[in-house]
Order: structure tokens, then C-alpha cells, then sequence
């Protein structure tokens, strides 16, 4: 049963070959007896689940049930959940019951799906291995002394690992597509706008999206079919119809456009990582699509940009964990200040520390238009990149990541290793574009992926193009060892 | 580039948070690595172009001037560390 897609899982509960609440207890059990190993969930939400899939049945025998009437999801610990601890992976908050549901959180429950839990994550989103997590790293699926990526590490690792169908996620540098392909799962950061942000604790706003995960490009469109919709209330959520997504997944590649950035095959890329994703690329070819080698000449530019304006819009966003109102607050203050200074220093880890101490730096006085100012002046730049090449190809394709997943630790101390990891992704969060990560292929016995980038607003395309490419590839239905 | 202790205890004192002595060297030199990585931007040629704040360069929308939200003052102050008579308590600011 824990194998079933998404897809699969709609048809069987319409058709009654077995219930919600069959399936939702199916996977609360294997939850529990699988992830003391891999640490995928802080909150299982048993209760609220068994709930939810007893009303999902009701509607179901009534025959009015919405589009995801009763199938079990995880959310990312990163969405409020009313009721339901919210922790966002950091002992700051980690006492924190939000009083109100984030906007993609409420669309779940009006189309019927059921909460099994909330997943693990980076502190504050912050990291690319999981490690930063104040609940202790996910381990990997496919190999236990490995990451799982972060920062939805736990989410991806749950859906690797058939605790669940799908999931949700976020990605403000890469935090969907990054995971995604070091677990072996289909993940997609939607276009910047397209999916609310209301009630998603904001690291750096004018990155972060949320988006799904899930084992097919199917099933991501099934998920995005319902996260994404106009929110009045996320100043910056785009207001245009959502279209079908899983209209278009039949369509024919012919004559597709797939631009191949040069920067993206360059120095740092591991050399079987780099052959999985040509043959991925072949398989394109093979369907009828087009290859252009193109050039985004300023990729090298991403991280260093990335790493003043996340970390400035982290140290504003984050100024708000100060011990009044909500969450963590240290023992017998003295005063104010030691309230507000304690409070932080024992509340936060040492990388979140570290990125508000960095965005504190860049936007103090005298710094502001020599950094930040800079920073956003490069990210034209970088936009400017992609809009030329889209003038001349309808996707861009490459890896995901420079290689497959790395061992605990292995990235020393030296936070500018880590954030190398992101090399390939984190450019498109700069660019507001949409990204996806796809399983193509195994090296040393870890799945890697090949990332599909659009256009603006061109998820339908991209979904398409994943999922002609899973018609004819198996890489996606690949499940670690002693998982099936 | 490696910033002087001084720079490191004023931006905790910006930032809000608590360092202990003994973390500033291991701070400092972790900073510095990552000012390094980030003055890689300075090379860039960006002579006319604009800053982008949103990426998808769409104007922020303005509501209009009226209460949409009810009142929730008990369940916001149910979870907050320490309230009295419908007020946030913090430590006294004022001799």
C-alpha cells in the first residue's frame, strides 16, 4: 500500500478498494516503526489524522469528495498548523501552537487530504544537509550515513522512504529541488507569487516559495493543483487563474526547446552525476525535443548575491522571535536587552545565528548600498540571464546538484562549502523562476537529479516534460534498499 | 578578510543576540569566509541597472482601510510567554 501514488491512491479511494482511514493508519504504523531511523517527522498528528480521514470517508461514501479526498500527506514543520506544534526545526519555537492555518495548509484541508504529520527541516530553512535541525539530522534513505539534503530534508526523506505519498516543501535557494534529487523523489519549486506564502515562517521573503514532493511529476501536479491559488492576504501572491496541471502531462515533446547551460557542466561537477544527466538529456532527444547548448553567463554570481540578500532579509524577518509574544524565552532576564539578547543567543543555532549576524552586517549603516544595494543589482543581472535564453528555448535543463549525497559532516566548518551545494538552484529563487528536480539516475548507490527550469509561470510545461520523461525512465520508481 | 572583535560585539549588540567571548574568534573567521564569497559581487559590472526587491517585479497591491480580521487577543496571548490583563509582560524598563 505504501507504494501507491498519489494518483493511484484517488482511484482507489473513489473506487472503495480501501478506505482513508485504512490507509492513513496503514502509514501512522509504518511511520512509527520506520523513522526512529530516519528522523523524517517531528509531530506525528495521529489524532488529527485519523479524524480527518474518518470525515475524508463520509464524504467519500456521499460521493461529493473533493480532488484530494482522504490521501495522507506530511507538511514541512515550516507551515502553521492550527493546533498543531509549528517548530520550523528550531528550539525557538519549538513550544509554539500556531492559533491559525497557513493559506497552502487550509487549501489541503479544503480538498480533503490528511495531515500525518509535520516533517523535519533546516532550522528556519536555513541549511542544505538537515543538519542544522534542532531535532537532529534525517538520515537518508538510500544510505543512512549520508543527508538528505536540506532544507526540506524530512519531507523528501518521507516520501523516499514510503512514510508517505507526498509532501510539502519550500525552497528559498534550493530547499525542494536539492533534497528532492539527493532523496530520489520528484519535487518543484512553483514560479515566485503562484503559491501563498501566508502562514509559511518567512526566511527570506523575496525567495521563498513553497511547493510539493512526491514520487511522480503526476502527483506533483496533483499536490500543485491545489497549493497554488491567489492569497489576498501574501502581498506578493500573484493573482492569474491556476491552471490545470495535470492537463497538459500528455502532450508530446516534439519540437521542444530544451536549453543546456554550459555553466552548469562546468568545474565541481561530479563526472557520473554529469553522465547520468546527458543520457537524461538523450532520453529528450530521443522523444523529439531539441537540444541548444545556451550560456547564462552570470550563474557564478548567484551565490555570493544569495548570500547578502537571504541573510538580510533573514536578520529582518527573524527580528521577531524576541520573547514577548510567542515562543522560546530564556530563564530570569534582567533586563530588556538580556531578554532580547539571551532569548536569541540560546533560541537560535549557531547558522541561523551566523546568517543574521551576516544580514545584520551587510545592511548596517555604511554597508547597505555596497552589499544589499549591490546584491539586487546582480540578481538583474542574473534574471536578465534567463529571460535572453528563454527568448530562445522553452526549458532549461542540468543537474540539480553537483553530486549525490554527502556524508554527516563532511562539510567541515566552514559554512561556504555548504552553501556551494546550492551552485545550480539557487539562481532560479533569485530570478523568481519556477525549478524542478527529477531522479535520473544512481551513483555510488545514491539517486541524483536532473533539475528542469521554466519559464515564468510555465509549471504546466515543466510537468510535462517530467512526466513523458517518467513514461520511459524508471529511475523515479527506484526505492532504497529494504524499503520496498 | 577577517573582522576585528570590536565589529563582531557591535553586530550582536545590532542583532540582538548574546555571544560568549570565547566564540568570537571561531565567529569572526567564519564571517570573514563568507564576506570573501560575497565580495566576489564587487567584480560585477551593474552600471544602470535597477535593484530588484521582487523578482517577478509585480507593484505591491494596496488594501483598502478597514477591519478584515476579528479579534483574537485571547488565543495570541495564550501562547505567549508571560501576559497580564490582556498585555504582553516583559521586565521593567523603567526605575
Amino acid at each position: 500500500m505504501h507504494n501507491l501514488t498519489i494518483a493511484e491512491l484517488v482511484e482507489g479511494l473513489k473506487n472503495k478498494a480501501f478506505s482513508s482511514t485504512e490507509v492513513t493508519q496503514y502509514l501512522l504504523t509504518r511511520i512509527k516503526s520506520l523513522d526512529t531511523e530516519f528522523n523524517a517527522i517531528i509531530t506525528v498528528t495521529e489524532a488529527e489524522a485519523l479524524k480527518a480521514a474518518q470525515a475524508a470517508d463520509q464524504r467519500l461514501a456521499q460521493g461529493d469528495a473533493p480532488a484530494l479526498c482522504g490521501v495522507p500527506l506530511v507538511h514541512k514543520d515550516i507551515f502553521c498548523t492550527h493546533g498543531v506544534r509549528t517548530s520550523c526545526g528550531s528550539k525557538m519555537l519549538d513550544n509554539f501552537i500556531p492559533p491559525y492555518n497557513a493559506t497552502v495548509i487550509e487549501n489541503f484541508q479544503h480538498s480533503g487530504a490528511v495531515m500525518l504529520g509535520k516533517s523535519n527541516m533546516d532550522e528556519f530553512a536555513m541549511g542544505s544537509s538537515n543538519e542544522t535541525s534542532f531535532y537532529g539530522p534525517v538520515k537518508n534513505p538510500w544510505s543512512t550515513d549520508c543527508v538528505p539534503g536540506g532544507s526540506s530534508g524530512g519531507s523528501a526523506a518521507a516520501v523516499a522512504a514510503r512514510l508517505a505519498p507526498g509532501a510539502t516543501a519550500t525552497d528559498t535557494g534550493g530547499s525542494i529541488r536539492q533534497p528532492a534529487a539527493l532523496c530520489g523523489v520528484t519535487g518543484l519549486k512553483p514560479t515566485y507569487g503562484r503559491v501563498s506564502r501566508w502562514g509559511m515562517i518567512a526566511f527570506a521573503s523575496s525567495l521563498d516559495q513553497g511547493g510539493p514532493m512526491a514520487r511522480t511529476a503526476e502527483d506533483c501536479a496533483l499536490l500543485l493543483n491545489c497549493m497554488a491559488s491567489y492569497d489576498s492576504k501574501d502581498s506578493t501572491s500573484v493573482d492569474r487563474p491556476t491552471p490545470d496541471y495535470s492537463a497538459h502531462l500528455n502532450a508530446s515533446l516534439k519540437g521542444l526547446r530544451i536549453g543546456v547551460p554550459k555553466e552548469y557542466f562546468s568545474e565541481g561537477l561530479d563526472p557520473d552525476t554529469e553522465q547520468a544527466v546527458r543520457a537524461a538529456l538523450t532520453h529528450y532527444e530521443n522523444q523529439g525535443a531539441e537540444l541548444i547548448e545556451i550560456s547564462l553567463p552570470n550563474t557564478a554570481l548567484s551565490v555570493p548575491a544569495y548570500y547578502v540578500i537571504a541573510p538580510a532579509e533573514a536578520s529582518a524577518n527573524l527580528s521577531r522571535f524576541d520573547g514577548v509574544r510567542y515562543g522560546y524565552r530564556c530563564d530570569n532576564p534582567q533586563d530588556l536587552q538580556d531578554l532580547y539578547c539571551r532569548t536569541r543567543a540560546e533560541g537560535f543555532g549557531e547558522e541561523v545565528q551566523r546568517r543574521i549576524l551576516i544580514g545584520t552586517y551587510c545592511l548596517s549603516a555604511g554597508y547597505y548600498d555596497a552589499y544589499y544595494g549591490k546584491a539586487q543589482q546582480v540578481r538583474q543581472l542574473i534574471k536578465q540571464d534567463f529571460v535572453n535564453a528563454f527568448e530562445k528555448v522553452d526549458l532549461i535543463m542540468g543537474p540539480t546538484c553537483p553530486s549525490p549525497a554527502f556524508k554527516f559532516g563532511s562539510k567541515g566548518n566552514d559554512p561556504v562549502a555548504m552553501y556551494l551545494e546550492d551552485i545550480y538552484t539557487i539562481s532560479t529563487n533569485l530570478a523568481g523562476l519556477p525549478g524542478m528536480s527529477v531522479p535520473c539516475g544512481v551513483v555510488e548507490g545514491k539517486p541524483v537529479g536532473l533539475q528542469i527550469i521554466g519559464n515564468y509561470f510555465d509549471e504546466a510545461r515543466m510537468l510535462n516534460a517530467a512526466h513523458q520523461y517518467q513514461q520511459v525512465t524508471d529511475w523515479h520508481k527506484l526505492a532504497p534498499e529494504g524499503i520496498q | 578578510m577577517s573582522i576585528e572583535r570590536q565589529a563582531i560585539e557591535n553586530l550582536a549588540t545590532l542583532a540582538r543576540i548574546a555571544i560568549d567571548d570565547n566564540r568570537i574568534k571561531e565567529i569572526s573567521q567564519q564571517l570573514g569566509s563568507v564576506l570573501d564569497l560575497v565580495d566576489q559581487l564587487q567584480a560585477a559590472d551593474t552600471s544602470g541597472l535597477d535593484n530588484v526587491a521582487n523578482p517577478t517585479q509585480e507593484s505591491q497591491r494596496l488594501r483598502e482601510d478597514k477591519v478584515s480580521e476579528t479579534d483574537q487577543r485571547e488565543a495570541f496571548q495564550a501562547i505567549a510567554p508571560d501576559t497580564e490583563g490582556g498585555l504582553f509582560l516583559v521586565p521593567k524598563v523603567i526605575d
